[in-house]
């Protein structure tokens, strides 16, 4: 018995000094992961952004009928967006958007990861402006406020509050929806795993490794949107 | 200061409920005009026109000779001069008492942090809530709520308080110190447009009472003619069914 944990052991020493060690393998996986990294944060920043004025375009028509256009034009893009598969925007944007420009591959996928991520957040985000009582735009509206000033420092922060544990969601998904960026070739944490096991043949070691990354800093995103939360509600406690 | 003429008012798909039928009206600086008549009958839909909450659907509203609904007006500035009282009081919800009060004054009237924050203090001393200006609204009282959301709008120093039933969605316990904080208003000379259900109030505190039944204006009177001595059937039916 106490022989053969002696040879597991034993093995598990050779695989991994096979898999991580020789050659500085290990630093596929750190490199990939720091690309994986840029790529989320930028496209967060991205999908953030472009999420909330669309979903700021969309109430307002909803409400005042102002920006007929503009809301056609993002229930289009929501549409696309929410109606094609990740994989295939990351590669429409790399081999058509981007085809006659030489540009770097981490700038298509933070495009492409941000322009996808939006469609969520706006939905996310209408969901939130939504769920926040009229009376406080009617409020802020009596007290001489603008409806853009309303929105900003009334409305605003209230639906962030109330949209932070789906916001949370939509970037973890979108964390690990960054692994398919191998499809154009992209070494990501995934594709850097990946590669190691093309060079050792052996499937166990890189792959599990990969998979306790990613779980690793989905915990870690979690266990910081859980602080944030519980900071914000701090007005709730009666 | 508050004209308004042949005002109409309608809701839904092309017009088809009119909630307000032809109103012409002239409020007076330092008047108390309460508002009373059932429900359904238009009076929050005209109060809520007046500080264009509600865009009216036909008619002229000229606040300080100023015509209010016209394409020119800018409806944020006039909005500044009129204090609104909402039933639900509409405080905002994520920011502290302090906050809620001071936003308008600092953003909207260039105060100073500090000077709007004096000024807060100096109004929640007046209702004895001092103790409570760095609290969230969540931890206030209903009538304690009301009050704050009274004082909210008069940090903006309003020339007119309108109040939309603000006793209506309290404790009946809480009724007396929102109706006490709004008598002190009407002492002190402020104009008050006030569409309320406590009859005892207008008796009071109002100097003119309008009676709207189904979009219009049917009576109007000082209080103590209009309770002692209604002269419209309507107006006779609403009163010996609220007073018995």
């Amino acid at each position: 018995m106490n022989e053969y944990l002696m040879k597991l052991a034993e093995d598990f020493k050779i695989s991994f000094t096979n898999n991580f060690i020789t050659d500085d393998r290990w630093q596929y996986l750190t490199k990939g992961l720091l690309v994986t990294l840029e790529i989320t944060f930028f496209a967060v920043l991205i999908g953030i952004i472009l999420g909330f004025i669309i979903a700021v375009i969309r109430t307002t028509y909803d409400k005042t009928k102002k920006f007929k256009v503009l809301n056609a034009i993002c229930k289009l893009y929501i549409t696309i967006i929410r109606g094609t598969p990740v994989v295939l925007q990351l590669l429409i944007i790399y081999y058509v958007v981007f085809a006659t420009v030489a540009v770097d591959k981490v700038l298509a996928a933070v495009v492409a990861f941000g322009l996808n991520s939006a469609a969520y957040v706006a939905e996310i985000v209408r969901s939130g402006i939504m769920s926040v009582d009229p009376g406080q735009m009617e409020a802020g509206r009596s007290l001489g406020f603008t409806y853009g000033k309303t929105m900003w420092y009334i409305v605003l922060p209230q639906a962030f509050k109330n949209i932070l544990p789906a916001l949370g969601n939509e970037f973890i998904v979108l964390l690990k929806e960054t692994s398919v960026s191998g499809y154009i070739a992209l070494a990501d944490l995934t594709k850097g795993g990946e590669y190691i096991r093309s060079r050792t043949y052996d499937a166990f070691m890189p792959l599990i490794a990969v998979a306790l990354i990613y779980l690793g800093i989905v915990m870690l995103l979690t266990y910081l949107v859980n602080k944030l939360e519980r900071r914000l509600s701090k007005s709730d406690r009666g | 200061m508050i004209e308004v003429k042949q005002l109409y008012k309608s809701f839904g798909p092309k017009g088809s409920l009119e909630v307000l039928k032809g109103i012409d009206q002239t409020i007076l600086k330092g008047e108390k005009v309460v508002i009373i008549g059932p429900s359904g009958s238009g009076k929050s839909t005209f109060l809520r026109c007046l500080n264009m909450l509600e865009m009216p659907t036909a008619g002229e509203i000229f606040i300080d000779n100023e015509m209010i609904n016209g394409k020119k007006c800018d409806v944020n500035k006039l909005r500044m001069k009129m204090g609104m009282v909402f039933q639900h009081f509409n405080l905002f919800p994520h920011l502290t008492i302090m906050q809620n009060i001071t936003l308008g004054p600092i953003k909207l009237k260039n105060k100073t942090k500090k000077q709007a924050e004096e000024q807060a203090l100096e109004l929640l001393k007046r209702i004895g809530l001092s103790d409570k200006a760095y609290a969230y609204p969540s931890q206030l009282s209903g009538g304690q709520k009301q009050r704050v959301a009274i004082i909210r709008a008069l940090a903006m120093e309003p020339e007119v308080m309108l109040f939309d039933e603000p006793t209506s969605a309290l404790d009946p316990e809480m009724v007396g110190e929102v109706l006490d904080l709004m008598k002190k208003l009407a002492k002190e000379g402020m104009t008050m447009v006030v569409v309320t259900h406590e009859m005892g109030f207008a008796k009071e505190v109002g100097t003119r009472i309008l009676f709207m039944d189904d979009g219009m204006i049917v009576e109007e009177n000082n209080p103590k003619e209009f309770f002692s001595n209604p002269k419209n059937q309507r107006t006779k039916d609403f009163l010996s069914k609220i007073l018995q």
